[in-house]
């Protein structure tokens, strides 16, 4: 008598998409998640900023100028990360200031993704002297350091976050400009785009809809870097004076005037930039694992 | 060989002149009236304003100014400090021995300590060290470096009174400028206690500009270490019963050292970046806090000069690690 | 046994150093390098602090830590009546500093004194266009339409004869581009073929013999045995260069430095507090203002003017912006000048009846109005936007809305002299002779309108009184003149005076004798160590 033996079968061997299968790859990297998740308390607390904090970054509190920190003698509950020199609650402008970084992360990265895959794509499909030309500029910015290149923009349209915005996102074209050109001149000469042309595909449909997508991957790990790069840049401008202005509760000009504190506040210099380091750590960890789950060589 | 050798330098041609044709537009836009800046709440009159900008050669056509400028810089001319009225090419030298010093303690420490960590972490790859190692070299990398001055300065010198705060020398000697490094300097003067007071103004800063080199060095040398001891050749010699040390030193270390080689080399944009910042803080007299105090005092002449001499600096540094990397990797050389 | 002498011999040595290191030391933490070393090119007052205040000196002098005139290179003089002329007596037996490629082989005499004029004036000098060739001051205080000619009478008799009187020439002398420079040292240098030595190895007359210079680091001076004052009381002064003002702070109390320039006004009151520092205070020679435009509508109306300025809370904008390093201002010119006076009654602070004095001039529901901030610090106003948001909001309470603008510092120096200007201006100035002349002429004179004078202001009876002190030559006369031309200003009020800043000079305490120089410089010359 044979039975019914019913062995339940796995019926989906459909390979997982590519989300699923990249989701896979950095959930394992245990540092990807942990800048993932930090990254998002700091998007969250940037967002509920009102909730977060009965205190205005502007605000200033003149009878507790320079308090210390709330575990501290002298420290207020009031003010858990202490005052600054005007009388501003610190913690305060702290998470207000993660804005600020989000901002200029976001819009240096656009800004040289955009402009940088245009001017590669450019590059890399019309080749001769376009071309060339291109590939020179990029070597000429690139022959300057970046922080110098970024002054010297800065002190041209004039200080301002959205002026800082701008310069550093100059200094990032080339390695935009680089990664896609390479891409593209890979991609041009294989099987399938040399079919897609013979078949009569028009220009843009090959740069945008062939090529584009097989650039992703570096592109990506890419912005994941650049947007750590553009906050640590931010902050140097800032720590300069050319990058936000005060009243601004952006991190690097709240050190700006930091060496003054230096012996009597030691909490002015070190909370700041320990948000900054947290916050450009966190995108290097996350960078560090999309890199790892994007890139196929390591998937061995 | 030669053919490769004269096709990079010919590339190096064009990039320095739209270097100089960069600097020299980008300082022309910056806004206000240097006349003005100069004469401060006195004032100009009209003529002596016109006379004064004659006399910098601002009243020029454009196309005759980069003219100018250019046949200047041919002949080692990069013009006059608007405030000091010295050369800006002697003022960058005069500054740039300093900047030397730092920049070479810097490379010296991230080379010794991010090389070997580097190796380690590949060798004990997935282990406990190598996620320290990364973990570290991680967090240099992203640290943003005018803090970590403030903080070590905060530690060493007004904590623990260890180092001192600023300069590169105790204001009580007095040392004869020989060479232009403090550390030699002090050694040949017959000053007692100049040496050991050099060393100690020298460490705070070197530590601090050697931190993300010192990072990005850890980082590929990992990387590259790893890619060699995949290798067939490096498997075989572990099965031969070679020590790891010894497979590592001997065979591995000398491949995996290419790209770590042109990584240091590519290092030098970054510490120059640095400079600026860290002699900021430490007002250690370089060229990266001329440049900035150049801004600040909108002495266009030292900008652009001192830009283009920094970007000569790094081009050059470039074009040799690309000619290293060719003669010892012959596929670059015989590739398009 | 030769082992353990050895082994002696560091500490011998030692000691041997320690004896050595019996010479008297200052270090003065200055605040930032000098652009050059001779003085006649350059405005910095870093500049001059290491180079005339130090290595130079002039025909005529301040007494240190007044604006009062003495002898210095010329040992008397005499004024012609017309005005016009004036014949100096040089002092004999000056001698010049020496260096490693220059011997003086003279005392210093006329030659030298024509030479330092004539570089500066006439183009046909072979050194007038070495190192740029650009002599700020000296075309500033008007000399090239001042000087007719400089007469060599004999070796130790020169000649100043002008164009026009001019009382405040005296003071002109003892400012800092007219010290003098040894013409025998610029002709051996001429010949030698390096021309520009001259400026970067500065010799002169004065207390301090240059050493050296470090870029951006140190200057180091020794004391001049030959001083005809005699030698300085220190042995060798080192400048060392600390732009950052916590760190000279930290130096100060480590002992590294001695006297420290432009505290933090934060770590004022520590210093005050801080057994170890000696903390001195005078007012600067500046003032900082708001300057109306009283060619435009509303602010032709004195009664406008005068409401507006009554309308400002001084008080407020001293704790804000100036954190308690300054003082009110009432007059144009600085409580450190002679004929300063004191009798001058300042506008009260008097919201409600601002209010009603605009009112009365036709504008009850008040106006509108731009205030032009600076975007730079500068001694007379170390936070320009702070202080017109202030001002706007104490405008606000008596119907005045202000607009604050502000344009990069070149572009504001140039717009804001325009006669057609719209809005007031926030500026001020800081005194070059320490002679009310150069304050009230300079700024409040008809000749200043579309051009210093940002008030655009030209009232007769003002200036007929500086127009009169400008060629008399009795002190006594002029002080009379000044202190009434000082309430015209006041009942006119083209300015609201808001504050002359206050300079702080912390010492250590060993430190004697140190007198706080009117100017803003830093003179050694008279101060001991204990």
């Amino acid at each position: 008598m044979a039975e019914n033996l019913e062995i339940a079968v796995d019926d989906d061997f459909s390979p997982p998409g590519p989300f699923r299968e990249f989701w896979n790859y950095f959930s394992a990297n245990r540092g990807a998640l942990l800048g993932f998740s930090l990254i998002v308390l700091v998007l969250l607390a940037a967002l509920f900023a009102n909730f977060l904090t009965p205190h205005s970054p502007f605000e200033q509190y003149r009878q507790h100028i320079l308090t210390p920190p709330a575990w501290q003698e002298g420290g207020l509950w009031r003010f858990p990360l202490g005052t600054d020199e005007v009388g501003r609650d610190i913690l305060t402008r702290l998470i207000y200031g993660g804005r600020l970084s989000l901002f200029i992360g976001m819009m240096v990265v656009s800004l040289s993704l955009v402009l940088g895959t245009l001017i590669g794509l450019i590059s890399g499909y019309a080749k001769g002297m376009t071309d060339t030309l291109i590939m020179r500029a990029m070597d000429i910015v690139m022959a300057l350091p970046s922080l110098l290149l970024a002054l010297a923009i800065v002190t041209i349209l004039g200080p301002g976050l959205i002026n800082a915005s701008i310069a550093i996102a100059v200094t990032y074209l080339p390695h935009y400009v680089r990664i896609t050109r390479a891409s593209v001149i890979a991609e041009t000469s294989k099987d399938y785009v040399i079919a897609s042309k013979v078949s009569g595909a028009g220009v843009m449909r090959l740069i945008f809809i062939t090529i584009l997508p097989n650039c992703m991957a570096p592109l990506i790990v890419q912005a994941s870097l650049g947007f750590s790069n553009a906050i640590l840049d931010a902050a140097a401008l800032g720590f300069i004076g050319l990058g936000a202005q005060p009243p601004s509760p952006e991190w690097g000009s709240m050190l700006a005037n930091a060496l003054e504190f230096i012996q009597r506040a030691w909490w002015v210099v070190t909370f700041p930039g320990l948000m900054i380091l947290l916050t450009v750590l966190a995108f290097n960890l996350m960078g560090d694992g999309l890199r790892d789950a994007l890139d196929p060589k390591m998937k061995l | 060989m030669f053919s490769f050798l004269l096709k990079r330098i010919s590339v190096v041609i064009p990039t320095f002149l739209g270097v100089t044709l960069l600097t020299f537009s980008l300082i022309r836009m910056i806004p206000g009236d240097p006349v003005e800046l100069m004469a401060g709440e006195r004032g100009v009159d009209p003529v002596r304003h016109a006379e004064l900008l004659a006399q910098m050669g601002l009243d020029k056509p454009l196309l005759v100014q980069y003219w100018h400028y250019l046949t200047g810089i041919f002949q080692g001319d990069l013009g006059t400090s608007i405030v000091t009225r010295e050369p800006v090419i002697r003022e960058f030298f005069t500054l740039f021995p300093a900047t030397l010093e730092l920049s070479l303690c810097a490379i010296i420490i991230a080379v010794s300590i991010g090389l070997p960590a580097g190796i380690i972490a590949a060798v004990k790859r997935g282990k406990a060290t190598d996620y320290t190692v990364m973990g570290l070299s991680l967090t240099g990398y992203s640290m943003p470096i005018f803090w970590w001055g403030l903080l070590l300065i905060l530690l060493f010198s007004v904590g623990l009174g260890w180092t001192p705060v600023s300069g590169r020398i105790s204001a009580t000697f007095w040392v004869d400028e020989v060479t232009g490094f403090m550390l030699i300097d002090s050694l040949l003067s017959d000053e007692v206690g100049a040496f050991a007071s050099a060393v100690q103004h020298l460490i705070l800063p070197s530590i601090v500009l050697a931190t993300i080199p010192l990072a990005v060095i850890a980082r590929m040398t990992r990387s590259a270490m790893l890619e060699v001891l995949r290798e067939d050749y490096i498997q075989v010699a572990r099965a031969k019963g070679l020590a790891m040390w010894l497979v590592v030193c001997v065979h591995a270390l000398r491949n995996a050292l290419i790209p770590v080689i042109t990584v240091i080399g590519l290092q030098v944009g970054v510490l120059m970046a640095g400079a600026i910042l860290t002699e900021t803080i430490f007002s250690w007299p370089g060229v990266g806090k001329w440049m900035l105090d150049s801004i600040y005092r909108r002495d266009y002449p030292s900008v652009q000069g001192g830009i283009l001499l920094i970007s000569c600096m790094v081009i050059l540094v470039n074009l040799t690690v690309d000619i290293f990397y060719g003669v010892v990797n012959p596929r670059i050389r015989h590739n398009r | 046994m030769q082992k353990n002498l050895l082994r002696f011999l560091p500490v011998l040595l030692l000691l041997l150093f320690v004896g050595q290191v019996q010479a008297k030391t200052l270090v003065y933490c200055s605040e930032g390098s000098p652009e050059g070393f001779n003085p006649s090119l350059y405005t910095a007052g870093t500049t001059f602090d290491a180079s005339s205040k130090t290595i130079f000196e002039g025909l005529t002098h301040f007494v240190r830590g007044t604006t009062e005139l003495e002898p210095g290179m010329a040992e008397s003089w005499t004024v012609s009546d017309d005005g016009k002329t004036y014949t100096f007596k040089l002092r004999k037996g000056v001698k010049f500093h020496s260096s490693k490629s220059f011997k003086p082989t003279r005392d210093m005499n006329a030659d030298d004194v024509i030479f330092t004029f004539e570089r500066q004036w006439k183009k046909d000098n072979p050194y007038h266009t070495v190192s740029g060739g650009n002599y700020e001051y000296f075309n500033g205080m008007s000399m090239p339409d001042l000087l007719k000619e400089i007469v060599k009478v004999d070796d130790y008799t020169v000649k100043f004869i002008l164009n026009r009187p001019e009382a405040p020439m005296l003071a002109n002398l003892a400012m800092d581009f007219a010290v003098i420079q040894s013409k025998e040292y610029a002709d051996a240098m001429m010949k030698a073929g390096t021309p520009e030595k001259v400026d970067q190895w500065p010799i002169g007359t004065g207390p301090f013999v240059f050493q050296g210079y470090k870029k951006d680091a140190q200057i180091r001076y020794t004391a001049f045995k030959d001083y005809w004052r005699g030698k300085a009381a220190i042995d060798k002064l080192v400048f060392s260069i600390t732009p950052d003002a916590s760190v000279r702070y930290a130096k100060l109390k480590a002992g590294e430095c001695q006297i420290m320039p432009y505290p933090n006004p934060a770590d004022v009151a520590a210093m005050k507090k801080d057994p170890k520092i000696n903390l001195l205070e005078q007012e600067g020679l500046n003032v900082g203002y708001l300057a109306y435009n009283t060619q435009v509508a509303p602010f032709d109306k004195v009664e406008v003017r005068k409401a507006l300025n009554m309308a400002m809370n001084k008080q407020a904008i001293i704790d804000t912006v100036f954190q308690g390093a300054g003082k009110i201002a009432k007059n144009p010119i600085p409580p450190t000048i002679w004929s300063y006076n004191e009798a001058t009654v300042d506008d009260p602070y008097d919201p409600v009846a601002a209010k009603k004095m605009l009112a009365d001039a036709g504008y009850p529901n008040g106006f509108s109005m731009k205030i032009w901030a600076m975007p730079v610090q500068r001694p007379y106003n170390p936070n320009a936007r702070r202080m017109a948001e202030v001002i706007q909001a104490d405008f606000a309470k008596v119907g005045v809305k202000v607009e604050i603008i502000s344009y990069e510092w070149g572009e504001y120096l140039k717009r804001s002299k325009d006669v057609k200007r719209d809005g007031a201006v926030l500026l001020g100035w800081t005194g070059d002779n320490g002679d009310p002349d150069n304050f009230l002429a300079v700024l409040l004179g008809c000749d200043g309108v579309g051009g210093s004078n940002r008030a655009q202001w030209c009232y007769k009876p003002f200036e007929d009184l500086i127009q009169k002190a400008k060629v008399v030559s009795d002190p006594a006369e002029r002080t009379k003149l000044y202190e009434e031309a000082q309430i015209v200003f006041k009942s006119q009020a083209p300015w609201a005076t808001i504050a002359h800043s206050v300079v702080f000079m912390p010492l250590a305490k060993n430190v004697e004798n140190f007198k706080i120089d009117p100017f803003g410089g830093h003179i050694f010359y008279g101060v001991d160590l204990k």
